[in-house]
């Protein structure tokens, strides 16, 4: 596989950062990173608790000034101009008492951020009706899209989020944790279907994982983040014992399984990250460092 | 109803309801008491049912309450009343504005134990500006527990061009404010002002709690601002739907509201209060008894079960 995050292009990189420093609370979060996203690819960011995953998802999104070095999206300072970034944050669910439907939480996707309230009628609003039910078709979840959200369960919420995200047609994805507080099944086929929209639609994603086995196959490079520092390239070339030993400054062993996956052992702040052969490991402390 | 019964013969209107009507509307104060509660009534179901959905009620009761040391306040300084309740009302909203929230801008977190507060010295405020104003031992019944008669033609036209000022914003943020609400996150990113959005929201409940607390008295407000909005979401999760519901029930319980204590020597809030309460009751038992008897309950069994079927071989490829 040619590395995708390096190999140069002739179009504008999907992300680019260029000596970007996040500092929050006084602190640097991480600092000096350099990265670049190929367009169409399936990226993940990974890395342990606090680390700063969230960070980086929130200064693509322009959310998060830089306080040094600059970030490009499609060649264009940070932010969601023209709605080209679909964006699914963190740990959402909804509890049960929500009473919006999944089609409204999609639809909000849609023109949740134009004044006024929608004319019921006319051709811009069938073309939006239409565009909904395809998005939700995508994801498959027509069959409780007309329910509550707080109603159906973590994954069909999820997929209706997923829904949103994509209902601008963003070229841009950013998932921040979808798998995480998902049942195995779930997660399995949430990472199914994220991985089959970006290899179908050319769409460029980056998703935080708290676990990159469910995602491994599918995946065309890693984002590493860890004490501040960043190191990307393909899941073979990141997920090694030298690369993150030198990382993390300690040593840090990662293990392959005969089936492919790699798990990381002596982590110093998440020993269970990244372990995850189906069902054997998933105690995970669901702790997040608090940089949200 | 029973207690429809014992009214009728206690109170005595005729036979003829439309006699009755017509007797009712043939005096000015009950025309006014009607224009001003159809007016608070359609206001309240509407700014109502988003505070439901933003859980915001604690918020809705404590500017209410609030708008009762405005009132007393106003009394006991010679202003007008009107004037008080919405100085009160809006001057809460404001304090409760600038309280720091969670960072996603989720209202009800921290917030709860400063609104409590509030509430607890607003309410003795109150207490004081009517012993400062001295006598005034009627008049504090009707600041909480609401009163519909002497609502003079000035104050339905305060009432009427505040309403329509307040829905018309409503309608202005309509979406941005409903994303805001049921996604903060996802809103925030798509540059909707969630913050702001917050802010001018409270300003509006402030608006409509002191609307409200003009009718029903102050402490009863939850009976024409929550009452209806949560009836009406027991049943539907559809918005247009939703809100026609709250409207209906809103117009409902204040029209019937009105015509009983007309009839009967007992406070138009108990009645207000009554009626939203039967609503309420009705519609969680409505949507309890849907829940136990689904229509179609087999055809989601199994779509699910087919459903968890593909999972099952998708985790396992």
């Amino acid at each position: 596989m040619p590395d995708p995050l390096t190999a140069p292009r002739a179009s504008n990189p999907a992300v680019r950062f260029d000596g970007a420093t996040a500092r929050l609370g006084g602190r640097d979060i991480w600092s000096g990173v350099d990265l670049t996203v190929e367009q169409g690819t399936f990226v993940a960011v990974l890395g342990p608790n606090g680390s700063g995953k969230s960070t980086l998802i929130k200064a693509v999104l322009g959310l998060l000034p830089l306080s040094d070095g600059h970030i490009e999206v499609f060649g264009q300072p940070p932010g969601d101009g023209g709605g080209q970034i679909g964006y699914l944050p963190q740990r959402r669910n909804f509890d049960p008492g929500v009473r919006v439907r999944g089609v409204d939480v999609v639809r909000m996707g849609s023109d949740g951020d134009r004044w006024g309230i929608p004319l019921p009628w006319g051709k811009a609003r069938r073309a939006r009706d239409t565009r909904v039910d395809e998005v939700i078709d995508l994801v498959g979840a027509s069959s409780y899209a007309d329910r509550p959200i707080g109603e159906v369960s973590g994954g069909e919420q999820q997929r209706l989020l997923i829904a949103q995200a994509l209902i601008r047609s963003p070229r841009l994805l950013l998932l921040d944790e979808p798998l995480d507080s998902l049942d195995l099944p779930n997660q399995g086929a949430v990472a199914t279907l994220i991985a089959d929209i970006s290899q179908s639609s050319g769409i460029t994603v980056l998703i935080v994982a708290h676990d990159v086995n469910p995602i491994a196959s599918a995946l065309d490079g890693v984002i590493y983040v860890a004490q501040g520092k960043v190191v990307s390239g393909t899941p073979e070339d990141v997920i090694t014992t030298e690369t993150l030993s030198a990382l993390y400054g300690t040593p840090i062993e990662v293990l392959v399984t005969k089936d492919g996956r790699r798990v990381v052992v002596g982590q110093p702040d998440a020993a269970s990250h990244h372990a995850g052969a189906h069902g054997s490991s998933h105690e995970h402390s669901h702790d997040h460092g608090g940089h949200g | 109803m029973p207690a429809a019964l014992s009214l009728a013969t206690l109170a005595g209107p005729g036979p003829n309801p439309i006699d009755d009507l017509r007797q009712m509307l043939a005096l000015h104060f009950m025309v006014n008491a009607f224009r001003a509660g159809t007016i608070v009534a359609v206001l309240a179901a509407v700014v109502g049912w988003t505070m439901v959905l933003r859980r915001q009620s604690f918020v809705g009761h404590t500017l209410a309450v609030v708008s009762f040391p405005g009132a007393a306040a106003a009394i006991w300084l010679g202003v007008s009343a009107t004037a008080g309740y919405f100085a009160g009302s809006v001057a809460a909203a404001l304090v409760i504005a600038l309280v720091p929230r969670s960072p996603a801008g989720r209202p009800g977190s921290q917030e709860s134990a400063v609104i409590g507060t509030v509430q607890a010295f607003a309410l003795a405020c109150g207490a004081l500006f009517i012993s400062l104003y001295g006598g005034f031992l009627d008049g504090i019944t009707g600041l909480l527990f609401g009163s519909f008669l002497g609502v003079s033609d000035d104050q339905v036209l305060v009432l009427g061009v505040v309403a329509l000022v307040v829905l018309a914003v409503m309608g202005a943020l309509g979406r941005p404010l409903r994303f805001a609400t049921v996604d903060g996150d996802v809103a925030a990113a798509r540059g909707v002002p969630v913050r702001l959005l917050s802010v001018v929201f409270l300003v509006l409940l402030g608006c409509t709690a002191a609307e409200v607390s003009q009718i029903t008295g102050a402490l009863l407000v939850f009976a024409l601002l929550v009452m209806p909005a949560a009836a009406a979401q027991q049943l539907t999760a559809r918005p247009i739907l939703g809100l026609g519901l709250a409207v209906g029930f809103g117009l409902f319980v204040v029209w019937a509201a009105l015509s009983f204590a007309f009839y009967s020597p007992w406070p138009v809030g108990f009645f207000v209060t009554t009626f939203g309460f039967a609503l309420y009751l009705g519609a969680a038992g409505f949507r309890w008894a849907a829940a136990r008897w689904p229509r179609g309950a087999r055809e989601v069994d199994r779509s699910s079960q087919a459903r968890s079927g593909e999972l099952g071989a998708a985790v396992g490829a």
